[in-house]
């Protein structure tokens, strides 16, 4: 295999690897934070227990996310130096501000967070929980806007082949970064109430009938069902955005070949690249002329406008944007479904948890991961649905790569995927070794202490 | 012409001097926590304990150093980032991977069974030798002119050795400020066995580099350059016999002065480092690009300047902060 593949698959390996640590990351600090207010006020032991519980994972999780984005940090260097030579006055002020305005805040209070409870008084540590929360919604923040500069870019003219900024503000909040920035977030918060949700489901079913898991799983169903109607309604909006700048990447997802009025939303084909024509196609007719111009018989530009006259082709492969696009919809789907009858189960007549039957509990515990499955699915539309474009319409990919020799790339290549899957499958291992821990009633090593001295409110409840 | 009007002047040189902080903060602090890492097999599972204790706050941070100075030398000079991350592409991927097995382990030791504690506490170890071995490994490569010949990465495997062991000094003389007792007098024991690695990895790269360059030759043993500069090489020659002798009566009664080896360290680190950026300059690849040709477009430093003249401070602040927080011994916290 040739260089550019190899270092394709290398990003997208250790992308992918990154962003499933992030994914937590980012709504797991507000969520500690939540659990650590709602104790200050009440002084309630179930929502600490909770959060001892979680940091854990969080700390485990931010431990994860960092070494591999130190790892993304190099590879624009060893892999891709066209980028920078050619984007770095654009992508090199938002990747430093990213650096300094969060990565050194999470940092250094993830210090103070993890270690000095019984340190610091108690504001100080809750404030440092907060810091840590608005830190990791930074770094998402600027790495978003780098991004979606990359699919959508303006504020900038070409001087001899390189690009100089002529416009921060029209940089920073370029088309896409709104609705990608809100779409990350939110997967970042269905991702976290999903885990909590599954995890705590897990221990409820093995017997760790606590008040903290109770609390846990309480509030994690019911921010999974608040907020999957958001996601879907964002996720349309991101869309039609979408349609209206990368046009050639909204026709792959949908798999539709040719510009028509009235186009059907497919719900299952086999794009065949080589015909350009799908196979075993099921659609719903003029659902997706509706969907994407709100009119049953708008027009909707097919893949085939995307080939020039001497037959290059301008549109990304469509196989793998047309799959990830339905695997991220229909996880979706399934989170709309399991997390509402969830929440129905729970409130109808008062139950409670004891309200939710054995199956729902077991379906929850398999949706632990269902976050991460949405958004790497995300990811890969995206970001496959980009190419051949790097920034869309300034440079290709091709001209990014170094040429390392390629049984380099393939040596580095192998290392990675083999440390991180079994990493992957250490951190998997861990958080239900953890769960199955806690629900023996065992202590899971906690340098919190059970009934803190820091807050005085706990020891007047008593 | 007026050299603090051009833009084109003073930016490259503000951003190779901000560089220069980030990389000499990052090796004296991740250094002090990477020698801690390869000090680990010399240590039993008590003292292990405590020896992660004494980082734990801190690490994570400390690396951040790390992705700011090549944050900062990809945004300010992004051809010399792509030669120079190019030409060292294999051992920065044994760095990366050592960081990330190190990083990791610090956290599952502490969380999986007990049985699989023992692996990763190897694990840390193997990562922390992983990353000093090549990052001393690059330093050698760079003053060599990073070009691959025999003799150029026969001289970078002797510095990954001599980094490394200067490392494991660092990490002891921080064991011996935040320790006490058994484990504190051992620390002393390794601090006057790593002190060596220092010495002599400061004394190969400084015969090395004049020689490999004439014009960096030239800048030592000129008249009158070379007697501006004889203090340095005294002073640091001056602080090893001091450092040296006053190991060997460590530790004193009450504990008084332990944090004395750590800050003898730091200033040997900086004077060191200080010495190379002199050679170096103006050259940010050795000999072929300068900063002033390697240089991003004034107006894109010039925003990263003006957030940096804010940030900055805030970042030192709450660094301080964190180090005044986690001040003194230790603890027997359990850390997880
Ligand atoms: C939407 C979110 C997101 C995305 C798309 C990325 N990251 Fe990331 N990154 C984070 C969100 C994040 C985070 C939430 O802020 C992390 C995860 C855990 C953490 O410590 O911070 C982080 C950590 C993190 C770190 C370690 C920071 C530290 O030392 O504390 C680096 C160097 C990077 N990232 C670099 C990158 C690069 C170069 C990326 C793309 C090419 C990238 N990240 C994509
Ligand atoms: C975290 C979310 C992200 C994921 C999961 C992701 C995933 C991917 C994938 C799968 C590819 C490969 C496409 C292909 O080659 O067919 C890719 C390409 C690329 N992406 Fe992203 N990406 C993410 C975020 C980013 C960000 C934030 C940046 C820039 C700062 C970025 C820069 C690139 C570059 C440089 C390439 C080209 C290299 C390549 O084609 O592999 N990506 N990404
Ligand atoms: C069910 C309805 C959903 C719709 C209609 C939808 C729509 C979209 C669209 C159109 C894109 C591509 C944006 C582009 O062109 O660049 C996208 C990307 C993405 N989706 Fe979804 N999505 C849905 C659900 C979800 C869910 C449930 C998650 C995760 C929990 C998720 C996570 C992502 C991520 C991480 C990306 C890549 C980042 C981005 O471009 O925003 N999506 N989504």
């Amino acid at each position: 295999m040739e260089t550019l593949l190899l270092s394709r698959i290398q990003f997208a390996a250790n992308i992918s690897f990154h962003i499933l640590f992030p994914a937590i990351t980012i709504a797991l600090g507000w969520v500690l934070l939540y659990f650590k207010v709602r104790y200050n006020r009440s002084g309630e032991e179930r929502w600490m227990e909770a959060y001892r519980f979680w940091v854990k994972i969080f700390a485990l999780s931010f431990a994860m996310g960092v070494v591999s984005g130190i790892t993304m940090s190099f590879q624009f260097g060893t892999n891709w130096p066209g980028f920078m030579e050619k984007v770095g006055n654009v992508a090199g002020p938002l990747l430093a501000y990213e650096v300094m305005t969060a990565f050194f805040l999470e940092a250094v209070f993830l210090g103070i967070m993890l270690f000095g409870f019984s340190r610091v008084p108690n504001w100080l540590h809750t404030l440092a929980t907060f810091l840590v929360a608005f830190g990791t919604m930074m770094s998402a923040f600027w790495i978003i806007v780098l991004n979606s500069w990359m699919h959508t870019p303006q504020g900038f003219e070409m001087i001899d082949g390189v690009a100089h900024a002529t416009d921060w503000s029209a940089i920073i909040f370029n088309p896409s970064m709104p609705y990608r920035f809100a779409h990350m977030v939110l997967a970042s918060f269905l991702t976290v109430s999903f885990l909590i949700a599954g995890v705590s489901a897990f221990r409820w079913l093995i017997g760790g009938r606590t008040e903290g898991v109770r609390v846990a799983l309480r509030t994690a169903v019911f921010a999974a069902a608040l907020l999957i109607p958001v996601q879907i309604l964002v996720g349309d909006m991101h869309g039609l955005n979408t349609k209206e700048y990368q046009p050639a990447k909204v026709a792959a997802m949908e798999g539709n070949w040719e510009t028509g009025t009235g186009v059907p939303l497919i719900l299952f084909a086999i794009p065949d690249e080589e015909a350009r024509e799908n196979r075993f196609e099921i659609g719903i007719p003029k659902l997706a002329s509706f969907i994407l111009t709100h009119d049953w018989n708008g027009e909707v530009k097919g893949l085939n406008e995307f080939v020039t006259d001497d037959g290059e082709v301008l549109h990304p492969r469509v196989s793998p944007v047309f799959w990830s696009f339905r695997v991220m919809v229909g996880t979706g789907m399934l989170m709309l479904l399991v997390s509402w009858a969830a929440s129905f189960m729970i409130l109808r007549k008062k139950r409670g948890i004891e309200g939710l039957p054995k199956p729902m509990l077991y379906a929850l515990v398999g949706m632990s991961f269902s976050g991460w499955l949405a958004t790497l699915a995300g990811w890969y539309t995206t970001e496959i649905g980009r190419q051949p474009w790097l920034v869309q319409g300034v440079m290709t990919t091709k001209e990014a790569v170094a040429d390392v020799p390629a049984p380099m790339v393939l040596s580095t290549l192998i290392a990675y995927l083999a440390i991180y899957a079994i990493l992957l499958g250490a951190y998997i291992y861990v958080i239900f070794y953890l769960a199955r821990k806690a629900s023996r009633g065992e202590d899971i090593g906690s340098r919190i202490p059970p009934s803190p001295k820091a807050a005085p409110k706990a020891v007047a409840a008593e | 012409m007026n050299t603090f009007g051009d833009p084109t002047i003073w930016l490259p040189f503000v951003f190779a001097a901000l560089m220069g902080v980030s990389i000499l903060i990052y090796v004296v602090l991740d250094g002090f926590d990477l020698g801690v890492g390869v000090l680990f097999p010399f240590a039993d599972e008590a003292e292990k304990d405590k020896m992660i204790a004494s980082i734990g706050p801190f690490w994570d941070a400390n690396e951040t150093w790390l992705v700011l100075a090549v944050g900062l030398l990809l945004v300010a000079f992004p051809s010399a980032h792509g030669a120079i991350l190019t030409a060292l592409y294999l051992p920065v991927a044994i760095m990366l991977i050592g960081l990330i097995l190190r990083g990791v382990a610090f956290e599952f030791r502490a969380k999986a069974p007990a049985p699989h504690k023992q692996l990763w506490n190897n694990l840390f170890f193997t990562g922390s030798l992983m990353t000093s071995l090549s990052q001393g490994f690059m330093l050698g490569m760079y003053v060599m002119g990073l070009t691959w010949t025999w003799s150029h990465v026969g001289f970078a495997l002797l510095t990954a050795v001599f980094l490394t062991v200067g490392y494991s000094f660092i990490g002891a003389t921080w064991v011996i400020h935040k320790t006490a007792g058994v484990l504190q007098t051992k620390a002393v024991d390794w601090a006057k066995g790593g002190i060596w690695g220092l010495v002599l990895g400061i004394g190969a790269i400084s015969m090395a580099t004049p020689f490999v360059s004439s014009r960096i030759f030239d800048k030592w043993f000129n008249w009158p350059e070379a007697l501006y500069l004889a203090p340095l090489p005294i002073a640091s020659a001056l602080l090893i016999v001091w450092l040296w002798s006053m190991l060997r009566k460590m530790p004193f009664a009450e504990d008084r002065y332990s944090w004395l080896p750590f800050f003898a360290a730091t200033l040997l680190w900086v004077m060191a480092f200080g010495g190379m950026a002199y050679s170096f300059y103006p050259y940010v690849v050795p000999e072929q690009i300068t900063i002033y040709e390697a240089a991003s477009a004034p107006e894109s430093l010039f925003i990263i300047l003006i957030g940096t003249c804010i940030v900055l401070p805030t970042i030192l602040g709450y660094t301080i902060l964190a180090y005044t927080i986690f001040r003194g011994k230790a603890t027997e916290l359990r850390y997880d």
